[in-house]
C-alpha cells in the first residue's frame, strides 16, 4: 500500500476465536449479497433436512390415481389417439408440478433430490477443498523437489479439461454408484484450488512472522496449522464457496448429459435428464424439466452470492464505497 | 532463450502425462470386462471385436508393448476407426472446423468483452453501473453453461422462433455470404451461450485485479504526471492487471472446452463436443480417446502460448 | 517581498468510512517561498505524507480533502477539477515518491515512462522527447543506455534518481518529495540527498520534503515544519529549531538523536504514543507525553502562533485559550 496508509484507526487486535466468529457474522448480516445467498442456501437445507413438511408423497410411486388414468385411456381411445397417459401437467393439489413419465410426483422428487443433491455437493466440495489445502499448503512449504512434484501433478491435473475426463472416468466406473460420482468429481476439481493456495502459501511463507517461529523452535506441525493455516482461512474458505458454484453446475452438467446418472439416487441433474429423455420440453409435462433446472441455478447463485460477498468481507478494498463523493473519479 | 527451453520441456512432459493418463485411463477395469462392455452394446462384427481387443490386448498381451504402440499412434496420429469403420481423423476433420470456429470466436470475445467491462467496473467503481451490474453479470455467468443453453434455447429459438435451434448450417455450406451468414445465424445463440459462460468469471477476475492495481503507487504516480484517464487505465493499470493472468485465463481454456460440449449437446451443432458426446454414447471408443486427446493437446497448446506472450509482453518475467 | 509560491490555509483531510471519520490533517496553515526547501518531520502516522498528497490533490479514497485552500500559482488547488490540474501537474509542480520500485510502472521502460509524460503535455516529436530523456538522465547522473531498462533492473539508488529525473522533466517550480530516500541505505542516503539540494540550487525549484529523519534532512533544509498528530506544532528556520527548539515535540525529537560531537549524554525517547485520531485527546494532542504540561493543556487547544521568527502551537508561549476545535 502506498505511504499514505497509517495505522490511525487503532484497533486492538482480537484472537479469540469467539470475537472472530462475532465480527465475521456481523459482517456476513451488514452484506446484502451475503444475507441473500445465505438466506437461499437455508431454504435448501431446510427443505434437504425435513422433506416431509413440504409433501407427504413418496417420490417413487405413481400417485396419479388408477381412475384418472383409465380415463385417460378412455378418451385417447375414444378421440383415436395412441394414449399417452403420464406427464400430466400440474394440478392443485395432487401435484403441483405435474407428474413425471412413470406419473411419480415431481414435486416430491424435487424435495427428495434436494437432500441428495445438497448432500452430496457439499461432501464433493469438503473432500476438494481439503485435497487442495493439503496439496497446496504442503507444495509451498516443502519447497524443492515436494514442490515441483506436487506442482507437476496439479498442472497436469489443470491442464486436462474437466468434463472430458468426467464423461471418460463416469462412463468407465458407471457401476461404481454415488461414490464414484463422488470420486471422479473430487478428482477433476481438486487442481485450480491447490494452484490458488500454493501461490498464497507462498507468499506467506516468506513473511517474516513464520522466520520468527521457526527461530523461536517451533515444530513443523505448529507452523503449518498454527500460524500458515489461520491466515490462509479466507482463502480456503473462498475456495470451498468457489468450488461449491463449480460443482453443482458441473455435476448436474454431467449428469444432464446421460452420464454418471445412478440408479436409486436421484439428484436433479437426473431429474434434468429423465424429464429431456421423455421429451418433457416438446409434448410432456415442461415442469418436470424447468423445475430441476431453475433448483440447480438457486443453489448455484447462493453459493456464488455467498463467494462473491465472501470476497468483500475479506479484502476491504473490493467492498462497495458509499461515501459522499466529491467531484472526482474513483482512485 | 532458456525460458523458452524450459516451457517448452514442460510442455512435452505434461502432454507425455496426458497421454499416459489417456492409456491407462480404459484400462482402469480389467481387459475383459473392459472389452465387454465396450462391445456389448453393438453386435459387434468380429472385425470391431478384433480391434477393440487389439486396442485392449487380449489378456495377456503385454500391456507395456501396447503402452508403447498406443504411443506410437498417437505420434503418427493413427486413431484407428470408429464402430462405422470411418477414420477417426476423418471424423474429427469434419467437427473440427465447426467448433474451432464457435469456441475461438467465443473465447476472444469473452476475452475482450471481459476485459473491457472489468476495467469499467473497476473504474467506476461504486456508480450506478457498477453496483447493478457486477454482480448481475457475476451471477449470470455462474450460472451451469447448460442452464444458459437452454434457456436461451428456449426464449429465443424455441418460443419467439428468433434463431434456429440445431445444426451449424441449413444447407451445405458454401463460399457465398449468404452461406457465411446462415452459419453465423445459426452459431449465434451458441456463441453467446459460450461467451456468457467464458466472459463471467474473467469479468470479475479482471475487475479485482484493476481494484487492486489502480490503489498501487505507479497509479498515482501516473495521476500525479497527468496523465489521461484513458492512459492511465490501460497503460498502467490495465497492463499490469492482465499480464500476470493470462496464463490463468488460458487454463480457462478446458473449463470452455467443457462447456462446448454441452453447448454443442443442446443446439445439436455437429462441431467435436457433439462428436465426443455422441462418441461416448454408442461406445466408440477409439474416437472418444481421440477427441479427449485432442482437447488436452489444445489446452496445452493455449498454455503455453499463454506462457510466451507474458514473456514476451511482461519484462519481469524474463529475467527469472 | 515576494508572494509565497504556495500557500495552504486551514487544510483538513478526513479519512471517510462507513463507521466513522478520522481526520488525519487537522487545520495546516503553511506557506512556501519560490526556492525554498522545507522540510515536513514527524512521526509515522503523523499525517505528513497525507498532507502532502492533498497539496499535490493526490489522494484517494477514502481520504477526502474537508476544508481549507492550496494557493499555488495564484490558484486555488483545491477548487480545480481533475480536467484544471492537469494542465498544472508536472509541469508546474512534480511529485517524488517514496519506493521508486512501486512508483515506477513495472511494465514500460524508462523511456516509455518519460515518453508518455511529454506526450501528455504536448511534445510528440520522438527525436525532441528522447532529447530531454537523456538530458534529465544526465542531471541525475544516470548514463542514457538505461532509458531502455525496465524498474527491475536498476539498482535502488538509481531508480530513485530515475524518479528525480522524471519530476524535473518540465523544471517545475515545486518538487514534492515523499521520504525519497527511506529505502536508501545511508551512504545512499547521504548522497541522494546531496544531489537534490544541487539541483535545487541549480535548476531553482522549491522543495517540499517529507521525512521521519530529522537529522538528515537538516543540513539541506531552509525551513522545518514539525508535525504532531495531524497538526503542525512548529515551523522555524532549520538552525533555530536545532539551535533552541522551542514545542516540548521538537525538543524531544532532538534530544533522541545522538550527537556526533560534544559530550556523551543519555539519550531520551518521549514516552507514550502518538493518539489514536479517532478519538484525540481534549485540549492540546501532545498533551498526555508533555513533560511541560499545564491544567490549561488538558482542556484548550493551542494555536499555531509567532514567536520571534518561528510558528508554534504550545501555551507555554500562549497565554489564551484558543478557538475550540
Amino acid at each position: 500500500m502506498a505511504a499514505i496508509d497509517t495505522t490511525l484507526t487503532r484497533k486492538p487486535p482480537s484472537s479469540s476465536s469467539h470475537q472472530a466468529v462475532a465480527r465475521v457474522s456481523k459482517a456476513i448480516l451488514r452484506n446484502r449479497k451475503a444475507t441473500l445467498g445465505l438466506v437461499m442456501f437455508l431454504i435448501l437445507l431446510f427443505v434437504a433436512l425435513f422433506p416431509d413438511l413440504i409433501t407427504s408423497k413418496p417420490w417413487n410411486e405413481s400417485v396419479v390415481p388408477p381412475a384418472v388414468i383409465a380415463q385417460c385411456q378412455q378418451d385417447a381411445v375414444a378421440a383415436g389417439k395412441v394414449p399417452n397417459c403420464s406427464q400430466f401437467p400440474p394440478t392443485w393439489p395432487d401435484y403441483p408440478l405435474g407428474t413425471t413419465q412413470l406419473n411419480y410426483d415431481v414435486l416430491s422428487q424435487l424435495v427428495h433430490a434436494t437432500g441428495v443433491t445438497l448432500f452430496t455437493t457439499l461432501l464433493i466440495s469438503l473432500l476438494v477443498t481439503a485435497i487442495s489445502v493439503v496439496v497446496g499448503v504442503t507444495a509451498a512449504y516443502a519447497g524443492g523437489r515436494g514442490d515441483l512434484g506436487l506442482s507437476f501433478t496439479t498442472d497436469v491435473f489443470l491442464v486436462i479439461p474437466a468434463l472430458p475426463l468426467l464423461i471418460v472416468l463416469s462412463t468407465y466406473l458407471a457401476s461404481g454408484g454415488i461414490a464414484a460420482i463422488v470420486f471422479v468429481m473430487t478428482i477433476t476439481s481438486w487442481a485450480f484450488g491447490a494452484r490458488q493456495l500454493r501461490a498464497q502459501g507462498m507468499s506467506i511463507r516468506s513473511k517474516e512472522f513464520l522466520e520468527a517461529a521457526r527461530v523461536r523452535g517451533e515444530r513443523s506441525w505448529y507452523v503449518i496449522f498454527a500460524e500458515i493455516l489461520p491466515n490462509m482461512l479466507p482463502l480456503i474458505v473462498a475456495a470451498f464457496l468457489g468450488t461449491s458454484v463449480y460443482v453443482v453446475a458441473t455435476m448436474a452438467g454431467l449428469q444432464f448429459l446421460g452420464f454418471g446418472n445412478v440408479g436409486d439416487t436421484l439428484t436433479w441433474g437426473t431429474m434434468i435428464y429423465q424429464s429431456q429423455q421423455s421429451m418433457a420440453l416438446e409434448s410432456g409435462n415442461i415442469w418436470w424439466l424447468l423445475s430441476p433446472i431453475i433448483a440447480v441455478a438457486f443453489l448455484g447463485t447462493s453459493f456464488a452470492l455467498l463467494n462473491y460477498a465472501f470476497d468483500e468481507i475479506a479484502n476491504p478494498a473490493l467492498r462497495k464505497s458509499n461515501r459522499r463523493r466529491r467531484a472526482q473519479p474513483a482512485a | 532463450m532458456r525460458f523458452i527451453g524450459r516451457r517448452m520441456a514442460l510442455f512435452l512432459l505434461t502432454l507425455w502425462a496426458a497421454l499416459t493418463l489417456n492409456f491407462i485411463i480404459p484400462r482402469l477395469m480389467p481387459g475383459d470386462a473392459a472389452l465387454a462392455m465396450w462391445s456389448h452394446i453393438h453386435n459387434a462384427t468380429p472385425a470391431q471385436l478384433a480391434a477393440l481387443e487389439a486396442e485392449f490386448g487380449a489378456a495377456g498381451q503385454n500391456p507395456v508393448v501396447a503402452y508403447f504402440g498406443y504411443l506410437g499412434n498417437c505420434l503418427t496420429l493413427n486413431f484407428g476407426v470408429t464402430t462405422d469403420q470411418v477414420p477417426v481423423v476423418t471424423k474429427i476433420m469434419q467437427g473440427l472446423p465447426w467448433t474451432i470456429g464457435l469456441v475461438g470466436v467465443s473465447t476472444v470475445i469473452a476475452f475482450a468483452l471481459g476485459t473491457l467491462l472489468g476495467m469499467y467496473g473497476a473504474w467506476r467503481r461504486g456508480s450506478w453501473t457498477d453496483n447493478l451490474l457486477s454482480p448481475l453479470l457475476f451471477i449470470v455467468t455462474t450460472f451451469p453453461i447448460f442452464f444458459l443453453g437452454l434457456v436461451l434455447l428456449l426464449v429465443f429459438g424455441v418460443a419467439l422462433h428468433w434463431f434456429p435451434t440445431n445444426h451449424p448450417y441449413s444447407t451445405p455450406p458454401t463460399l457465398s455470404v449468404a452461406s457465411v451468414a446462415d452459419i453465423g445465424y445459426h452459431a449465434f445463440l451458441p456463441a453467446v451461450t459460450l461467451v456468457l459462460a467464458a466472459a463471467g468469471g474473467w469479468i470479475y477476475t479482471m475487475r479485482n485485479n484493476m481494484i487492486a492495481t489502480l490503489s498501487e503507487d505507479y497509479v498515482r504516480m501516473a495521476r500525479a504526471k497527468g496523465l489521461s484517464s484513458w492512459r492511465i487505465m490501460v497503460s498502467y493499470s490495465a497492463r499490469n492487471a492482465i499480464l500476470p493472468n493470462l496464463t490463468g485465463f488460458a487454463m480457462q481454456m478446458g473449463f470452455i472446452l467443457g462447456g462446448s460440449i454441452l453447448v454443442e449437446y443442446i443446439y445439436s451443432y455437429q462441431g467435436l463436443g457433439y462428436l465426443f458426446y455422441q462418441g461416448t454414447s454408442s461406445r466408440d471408443l477409439p474416437l472418444q480417446q481421440a477427441l479427449f486427446l485432442l482437447y488436452t493437446v489444445a489446452v496445452l497448446i493455449f498454455v503455453l502460448l499463454a506462457d510466451f506472450l507474458t514473456a514476451w509482453l511482461d519484462p519481469r518475467t524474463r529475467t527469472a | 517581498m515576494p508572494s509565497p509560491l504556495l500557500e495552504v490555509r486551514g487544510l483538513c483531510v478526513d479519512y471517510v468510512t462507513e463507521t466513522m471519520d478520522v481526520r488525519a490533517v487537522d487545520h495546516v496553515d503553511l506557506s512556501l517561498e519560490p526556492g525554498e526547501f522545507l522540510a515536513i518531520v514527524g512521526e509515522s502516522g503523523c499525517g505528513k505524507s497525507t498532507l502532502l498528497f492533498a497539496i499535490a490533490r493526490l489522494l484517494s479514497p477514502p481520504a477526502e480533502i474537508s476544508a481549507g485552500s492550496v494557493m499555488f500559482a495564484g490558484r486555488n488547488l483545491v477548487a480545480l477539477d481533475e480536467e484544471e490540474l492537469r494542465a498544472l501537474r508536472w509541469s508546474d509542480y512534480s511529485v517524488v515518491m517514496q519506493s521508486a520500485m512501486n512508483a515506477l510502472n513495472p511494465t514500460l521502460s524508462l523511456a516509455a515512462q518519460f515518453r508518455d509524460t511529454m506526450e501528455a503535455h504536448g511534445t510528440v516529436s520522438s527525436a525532441e522527447i528522447r532529447a530531454r530523456s537523456i538530458e534529465v538522465l544526465r542531471l541525475v547522473g544516470i548514463d542514457e543506455l538505461h532509458l531502455a531498462s525496465y524498474p527491475h533492473q536498476l539498482s535502488g539508488g538509481m531508480r530513485q534518481r530515475a524518479m528525480i529525473a522524471m519530476a524535473l522533466l518540465f523544471t517545475p517550480d515545486l518538487v514534492i518529495m515523499d521520504e525519497p530516500t527511506s529505502a536508501l541505505d545511508v551512504v545512499g542516503q547521504r548522497s541522494l540527498m546531496t544531489q537534490i539540494k544541487e539541483l535545487q540550487q541549480r535548476l531553482g525549484f522549491a522543495v517540499i520534503f517529507v521525512t521521519h529523519d530529522m537529522s538528515l534532512v537538516s543540513h539541506y533544509s531552509d525551513r522545518l515544519a514539525v508535525m504532531y498528530a495531524g497538526q503542525l506544532v512548529e515551523v522555524a528556520s532549520t538552525e533555530s529549531l536545532f539551535a533552541e527548539p522551542l514545542h516540548p515535540y521538537s525538543r524531544g525529537l532532538l534530544d533522541a538523536f545522538p550527537s556526533i560531537r560534544g559530550p556523551r549524554r543519555a539519550l531520551t525517547g518521549i514516552p507514550g504514543s502518538p493518539p489514536d485520531l479517532g478519538h484525540p485527546p481534549p485540549g492540546c494532542r501532545f498533551q498526555p507525553r508533555c513533560p511541560m504540561a499545564m491544567e490549561v493543556c488538558a482542556t484548550a487547544s493551542p494555536d499555531l502562533a509567532p514567536v520571534g521568527q518561528s510558528l508554534v502551537q504550545c501555551f507555554l508561549y500562549q497565554t489564551e485559550p484558543a478557538r475550540a476545535v
